[in-house]
């Protein structure tokens, strides 16, 4: 399976992304912004970072480079678009997932692990997983969840939710939520659920003796789902 | 022509700087203040002498790039 990782000005997170997908046999390309053609992928990761400086709105500038109509295309046409953190706040600017993230409630930088409860498993991401709670990590300024009255009877009507910040047993009560986002929302998908925008960093989670392992969990899966 | 815009979070999107502002504001003893919110403010010289079309060029950048309209709104307050 082929995937591409898109690197933006002020990514950092492309090069974990590149590892992790090549660990879980992904043969992964590294793939500049600047760039217009995507190559031949199965998957395109918007990694996490500080894409132009976090400059007007994270996300804002990255989501009209050059390289994102081509990603905008991939998407409309059902391939695999998943955004980790800055990716997560380059999807809602580029329009392709609904809603925004704000500064954090608390105005502070978050960077801890956190555990997050997959709400829905009908999608090549989350499909066979026979855990419902991940411990992931999340670090950043700017995840605080938001959508219009409007868009967020939409996104439940059609279960566009894909994970809430939880308890380590589950439970998505207000004292789970890191950083302030409507109803816990730490992940959503697009309409078709071929796009997912995710907080947390499944990439930092694929090594035992770093972190934890639920993000190889995540990883072995999606490969699986996708062969 | 130098086109003017500013751009504020709508009425119902929680402004977490604005509150601090406030607090800080109320601390150094300002107490008659009611709310703060904060926004951004552009200033834009475009190539364009005609001051109708020169706002639509700025608007059109609102709507596309300079401002997100899930969350803020914004006014053209000056073109000269």
């Amino acid at each position: 399976m082929k995937s591409a990782v898109i690197t933006f000005p002020g990514s950092n997170c492309d090069r974990d992304m590149h590892v992790a997908l090549n660990k879980f046999g992904f043969k992964n390309k590294m793939v500049w912004h600047n760039d217009n053609e995507l190559p031949k992928s199965d998957l395109v990761v918007l990694p996490g970072g500080f894409s132009y400086g976090d400059y007007l709105r994270c996300g804002s500038m990255a989501s009209k480079s050059k390289i994102m109509q081509s990603v905008i295309n991939f998407a409309k046409s059902g391939g695999l678009v998943m955004g980790i953190c800055n990716g997560f706040q380059i999807l809602v600017e580029s329009g392709l997932v609904p809603g925004i993230l704000l500064r954090n409630k608390y105005l502070e930088f978050i960077c801890k692990n956190v555990f997050v409860k997959i709400n829905n498993k009908d999608n090549p991401y989350f499909k066979n997983l026979d855990k419902e709670v991940f411990e992931l990590h999340i670090a950043h300024n700017e995840g605080n969840y938001f959508c219009t009255n409007d868009q967020l009877k939409e996104i439940v009507d059609n279960n566009q939710v894909a994970i809430y910040y939880c308890s380590d047993n589950g439970k998505t009560e207000e004292k789970f939520n890191p950083n302030g986002s409507l109803k816990n929302i730490a992940g959503i998908f697009n309409k078709e659920k071929n796009v997912l925008g995710m907080m947390p960093h499944p990439e930092r989670m694929i090594d035992k003796s770093l972190s934890g392992e639920d993000g190889s969990l995540f990883f072995k899966n999606l490969l699986n789902n996708i062969k | 022509m130098k086109v003017s815009a500013i751009i504020t979070l709508k009425k119902d999107v929680l402004d977490p700087q604005g509150k601090v502002i406030h607090q800080t504001l109320d601390g150094m003893g300002f107490k008659d203040v009611n709310e703060v919110r904060q926004g951004k403010y552009f200033e834009i010289d475009v190539k364009e002498n005609d001051p109708q079309k020169a706002q639509k060029i700025v608007e059109d950048m609102c709507n596309k790039l300079l401002a997100n309209l899930v969350i803020e709104n914004y006014k053209i307050i000056e073109i000269q």
